[in-house]
């Protein structure tokens, strides 16, 4: 088998990335849920950090490549 | 009867959509030059191809039956500055060769066009030889101020929002409701006050940066939809707009940003002396590099998996033939393209508002002005 180790450092970047979208979504969920009336906020809070989280699994994956 | 006519008008800019979807599905299957497209390296061949910029607009190109390719579209200037001086010319006299077979004389000046890039050959030469990496040996590359496709892009964006805001703008005078397009740009702009610049910047100091937000905001968001059609612009997917777009962010909040912002980035209150030069290097280098390149490269690399991801959708039907017969594949990169399209035109929207909400963030970060020190968190 051959291959470059980049592929495996972009599979822990998308896991890294996953597990961090998972976690904003999973909350701004829950926080909605609680307090229906704030789901404007949370959900602009929720996509700015998703953005944010966004930006840096990018930038990992377009320098390792 | 109104409901029925906004229903008619509804199905018709859907069945619009779903055919520019199906044009773009036939313009991932066209071959770009030479051969058919049929293995996986001509496939990943012809995205990059699309991903690059090009000195030609082409719309679609085909094999005819006697074996000719012909490519659809029109040429646009290539215009370089050379060793003797600025040079002009039509990129159809390049022929779509490139790969720096055709040598295009034009002022006693010699040119040749590789992989999209304009190279001008040393005097002497009649000819491009390349070495064993594929590098050209005897010609070398020159200042390009083309109208290529991506700025062509940008000129038609420009034209666009010059006039559907103008006619907004004159709307005005006539009366406080806007008619005709205005009537949809008018949300829009609202929008950008009233849930981007507003809250991020402050009631006190939003209106002076409400210029560059609107423009940056409809730029992206117009270019990025245009990416979508079948035309194939993919301009906020090249790197050099998006670093433009990131300097001007930075230019802007650095250049306005207040006493206070300057105090609390070099010297910051409140915390050790030690540990203060610290800081301000931190500080400094995330508000100079980290912070536009994170807007750069968000930008950049959002655009540019979308459109992979697409056409690469798109080219499973071609992959796929052998093992699932013609229709099945067909079927299956059909429907996933259009799955991901329409993802897609919610990730052009969602990037262009992020771009302009994060601008807004930090150039509110900079203009900010605290009461006293002690205010601060």
């Amino acid at each position: 088998m051959t291959g470059t180790l980049n592929l495996i450092g972009a599979g822990l970047i998308v896991i890294g990335g996953g597990i961090g979208l998972g976690q904003i979504g999973g909350k701004a969920m829950e926080g909605i849920a609680r307090q229906p009336e704030a789901a404007g906020k949370i959900q602009t809070a929720m996509i700015i950090i998703g953005a944010l989280l966004e930006g840096l699994a990018f930038g990992a994956l377009i320098l390792g490549r | 009867m109104m409901i029925a006519k906004k229903s008619i008008k509804f199905v018709a800019i859907l069945a619009l959509v779903f055919t520019s979807f199906n044009a773009f599905a036939g313009g991932g299957e066209t071959p770009s030059k030479g051969g058919q497209i049929n293995t996986p390296e001509s496939i990943k061949g012809y995205i990059k191809h699309h991903l690059a910029d090009s000195h030609d607009f082409t719309l679609y190109s085909y094999t005819n039956d006697a074996g000719e390719r012909k490519h659809v579209g029109f040429p646009l200037p290539v215009i370089v500055w050379t060793s003797k001086g600025l040079k002009t010319f039509m990129s159809s006299a390049f022929h779509h060769n490139d790969d720096g077979h055709v040598v295009v004389e034009k002022g006693g000046v010699k040119f040749a066009k590789i992989h999209s890039k304009i190279y001008e050959l040393e005097a002497d030469a009649e000819h491009v030889s390349f070495d064993e990496t594929h590098h050209a040996t005897n010609a070398h590359r020159v200042l390009d101020f083309s109208i290529t496709k991506s700025v062509f892009g940008m000129l038609f964006a420009g034209l666009l929002m010059f006039l559907g805001f103008g006619s907004l703008a004159k709307g005005y005078k006539k009366g406080a409701i806007p008619t005709g397009v205005g009537r949809v740009l008018e949300p829009l702009v609202l929008y950008v006050r009233d849930e981007i610049a507003r809250p991020n910047i402050g009631e006190k100091k939003y209106k002076k940066f409400m210029p560059y937000l609107l423009t940056v905001f409809f730029f992206i968001w117009i270019l990025n939809l245009l990416g979508l059609t079948p035309i194939g612009f993919n301009v906020t997917g090249q790197i050099a707009v998006t670093v433009c777009l990131a300097l001007f962010t930075a230019v802007i909040y650095l250049t306005n940003g207040s006493k206070d912002f300057w105090a609390h980035t070099l010297w910051m209150p409140g915390v050790p002396v030690v540990l203060r030069p610290i800081l301000a290097v931190i500080e400094l280098v995330g508000f100079v590099l980290i912070k536009p390149f994170s807007l750069l490269v968000r930008l950049f690399a959002n655009i540019t998996a979308g459109h992979f991801v697409v056409m690469s959708l798109i080219a499973l039907m071609i992959v796929l033939k052998k093992d699932f017969g013609p229709v099945a594949s067909t079927g299956m990169s059909f429907v996933l393209a259009t799955f991901i399209m329409v993802i897609e035109v919610l990730v052009a929207f969602l990037q262009a508002f992020i771009f302009t909400m994060l601008s807004a963030l930090f150039i509110g970060m900079a203009v900010e002005e605290h009461e006293h020190d002690h205010a601060h968190h």
